[in-house]
């Protein structure tokens, strides 16, 4: 079940930027920002599903540090390193810090690392019958370096010293003098004096990491090498009544409330019982996700080579669903029933050992649609990057200008975001307990699963009629997509409300 | 490749002012392998043990602290089998302004009291938390056995 980590775009990305008004706002100076003005576009009332949240770059993000330092300096007239330090021995709590610094200042200090107040700039000095105790050089006319603390040593040793803990143990904030049992943080201004230009960047990437962890309303993207932080106003007490997915710049779409890759509907603390679930059962399980499968009727293996579940078998050409490997001509009908597990009857279930079946049969009924959505999200992906081809194919082909063969790339961004979505439903269902409004949301989870099977079978048609089907093809994506924001906002609007009713605690 | 005149110092230091009931002497092919001897704390379940270590001061020593273990089998709940050490500053609490002597000392420190709650050894540490007086006898009969020659 890698897709979790692949990176999905999001064709709605546009869109999904938050509003104006937030926590971070007044932090960040956005005037002389170009990056981020396409964040800031007006947009219709948010649905239930989505969330407020800004994407802002590392820049911004030091930016943010720095000028929040310089406000705390200018109110408590203390130099910027040491206020920096403050900052971050307070986790950013910007008030608590004045107010604990007002009721006793040397406290504070203390207890941040900064002992007595320091207020000149730091330099190297030589200093006459000086030994390093470090290295025990006691040349002449060598540089030394001490802080506030005066715990001198030459200038080689502490600089060796900072490199090793910046690099090889990804320190910043917490660096202390080398000195042994001496508490004082080693603030920036003496890491920029003492290590070259590459160490100090690192040390500042770090701090910046730290800050950006430090805060609740920030999270990094966790998209590999992506630089950008996503600021969000839920919180982790918020978690059992909102999914909270986000996009970030890059592309990546995940979860602010647990770093996963999105999982909409489903509730974070589902999603890490899911999984767990799923690992734990995977033996089991292994079978059902297999790759192969026989054809119901003349038993011949067939292999799934596309996302769609509409199988037809090479020999006999018999058409079922890869799912409940029933006919296919039930299900494009309304007799469509391959989401719903149906529970076995009370008398059948008294059996103890049947029952433990039950609930086998029954995790795997879920377990198998939510790999099948999985899978065919993976074998969707390879089919989009085939679109590429088909779309250089298209525009010679039949003349089509790039933009108009964008349908296609569109279709399968949509196809993606599906699939998804509908995995994630089949966990949700797994926990849910059933009543009226359980059935609802089955049949919105069956028009959605309809209508992705429909719109990926006709991504399977062969390139020289993919240019005709371009309106069927544009009607089902936006049919598509309106089929998973009904899903999604059925199931947001009753975990706001906490109508849901599940067999777990979600808390 | 020379030595550090820090390595220098220290090793002088160790000979000239011995700490009772430790003794380091390095070899005299590798002036950064020490062999060492710690004698058991008394009022410890160690006393009356001689225990032998190895101590080697790596490349960027004293950036990095010494490795060192136990070569001499002991009971002891943060020390694991292979004679590894659990002790802070040893790891994340390390400076470079500390020396070999120090560390010694430190673990001198640690035989007269045992930390079964930041266990190494986690059966030898279950059992100290478990039942301390059968633990301490285990200690004492390991001592006889293998630190007294
Ligand atoms: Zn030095
Ligand atoms: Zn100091
Ligand atoms: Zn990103
Ligand atoms: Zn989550
Ligand atoms: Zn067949």
């Amino acid at each position: 079940m890698s897709s979790d980590d692949e990176f999905m775009s999001d064709q709605m990305s546009d869109d999904a930027y938050g509003d104006d008004d937030d926590s971070l706002g007044e932090e960040f100076d956005e005037d002389d920002d170009q990056d981020f003005d396409d964040g800031k576009e007006d947009k219709p009332s948010r649905k239930a599903y989505e969330v407020d949240f800004k994407v802002f770059s590392d820049e911004q993000i030091r930016k943010s540090q720095q000028s929040q330092v310089e406000e705390v300096s200018s109110i408590l007239g203390l130099p910027g390193e040491q206020c920096a330090i403050l900052l971050r021995h307070f986790k950013w709590q910007k008030d608590r810090l004045i107010e604990k610094y007002m009721d006793g200042g040397e406290e504070v200090l203390e207890e941040a690392g900064l002992g007595q107040s320091y207020d000149t700039l730091p330099r190297l000095e030589k200093v006459r019958g000086f030994a390093c105790d470090i290295c025990c050089d006691d040349e002449r006319g060598l540089d030394t370096y001490a802080m506030k603390c005066n715990h001198r040593y030459c200038v080689n040793c502490f600089r060796q010293y900072l490199e090793s803990k910046i690099k090889d143990e990804g320190e910043a904030t917490r660096i202390q003098c080398p000195s042994e049992g001496c508490s004082r943080i080693v603030d920036s201004k003496t890491v920029d004096l003492l290590v070259p230009a590459e160490v100090d960047n690192r040390y500042k990437e770090l701090l910046n990491r730290t800050y950006v962890d430090d805060r609740p309303n920030l999270r990094w993207c966790p998209a590999p090498n992506c630089e950008y932080a996503v600021d969000c106003a839920v919180r982790p007490a918020q978690l059992h009544t909102i999914v909270p997915s986000v996009s970030c710049r890059c592309g990546h779409n995940f979860c602010f409330g647990c770093g996963f890759s999105e999982h909409q509907p489903c509730p974070c603390s589902l999603v890490k019982k899911w999984l767990k679930k799923c690992e734990d059962d995977s033996e089991t399980a292994n079978w059902i996700s297999a790759n192969t499968k026989e054809c119901p009727k003349c038993i011949s293996t067939i292999e799934k080579n596309g996302g769609c579940n509409h199988m037809t078998c090479r020999k006999c050409k018999h058409e079922f669903c890869w799912v409940c490997m029933g006919p296919w001509q039930e299900h494009g009908t309304s007799w469509y029933n391959c989401n719903r597990f149906e529970e076995k009857s009370g008398s059948e279930a008294r059996d103890q050992q049947a029952k433990s079946r039950a609930s086998l049969e029954r995790y795997l009924h879920y377990y198998n649609r939510y790999a099948n959505h999985d899978h065919s999200a993976k074998l969707d992906k390879d089919l989009y990057v085939k679109t590429e081809k088909k779309m250089t194919t298209l525009q010679s082909s039949s003349g089509m200008s790039w933009i108009e063969v964008q349908y296609l790339e569109a279709a399968s961004k949509v196809l993606q975001q599906c699939r998804q979505t509908l995995k994630w439903t089949y966990a949700f269902a797994f926990y849910l307990e059933r009543n009226n409004i359980t059935y609802i949301f089955e049949d919105n989870q069956k028009d959605l699963e309809m209508a992705v099977e429909q719109l990926s079978e006709l991504f399977e048609k062969p390139t020289d009629q993919l240019a005709n089907a371009k309106k069927e093809m544009m009607d089902k994506t936006a049919y598509v997509n309106n089929r998973r924001i009904i899903v999604l906002e059925y199931t947001a609007t009753g975990l706001a409300a906490e109508n849901w009713k599940f067999t777990v605690d979600l808390k | 490749m020379s030595l550090p005149k820090r390595i220098i110092k220290e090793t002088e230091r160790l000979v000239a002012e011995p700490v009772p009931g430790i003794n380091a002497v390095p070899h005299d092919d590798n002036l950064r392998y020490f062999d060492v001897t710690i004698h058991g704390p008394a009022q410890s379940p160690y006393e009356g043990g001689i225990f032998r270590l190895e101590l080697f001061l790596p490349e960027d020593y004293p950036m990095t602290p010494p490795k060192i273990r136990f070569l001499t089998k002991i009971y002891h709940p943060n020390i694991d089998k292979l004679g590894r050490i659990c002790l802070d500053v040893l790891k994340g609490n390390w400076s470079p302004a500390l020396q070999i002597r120090t560390i010694l000392l430190s673990i001198q420190a640690l035989l007269g009291a045992p930390n079964p709650d930041d266990p190494l050894a986690n059966d030898v540490a279950q059992r100290w938390k478990e039942d301390e007086p059968a633990a301490i006898q285990t200690a004492r009969d390991w001592t006889r056995t293998h630190a007294m020659v």
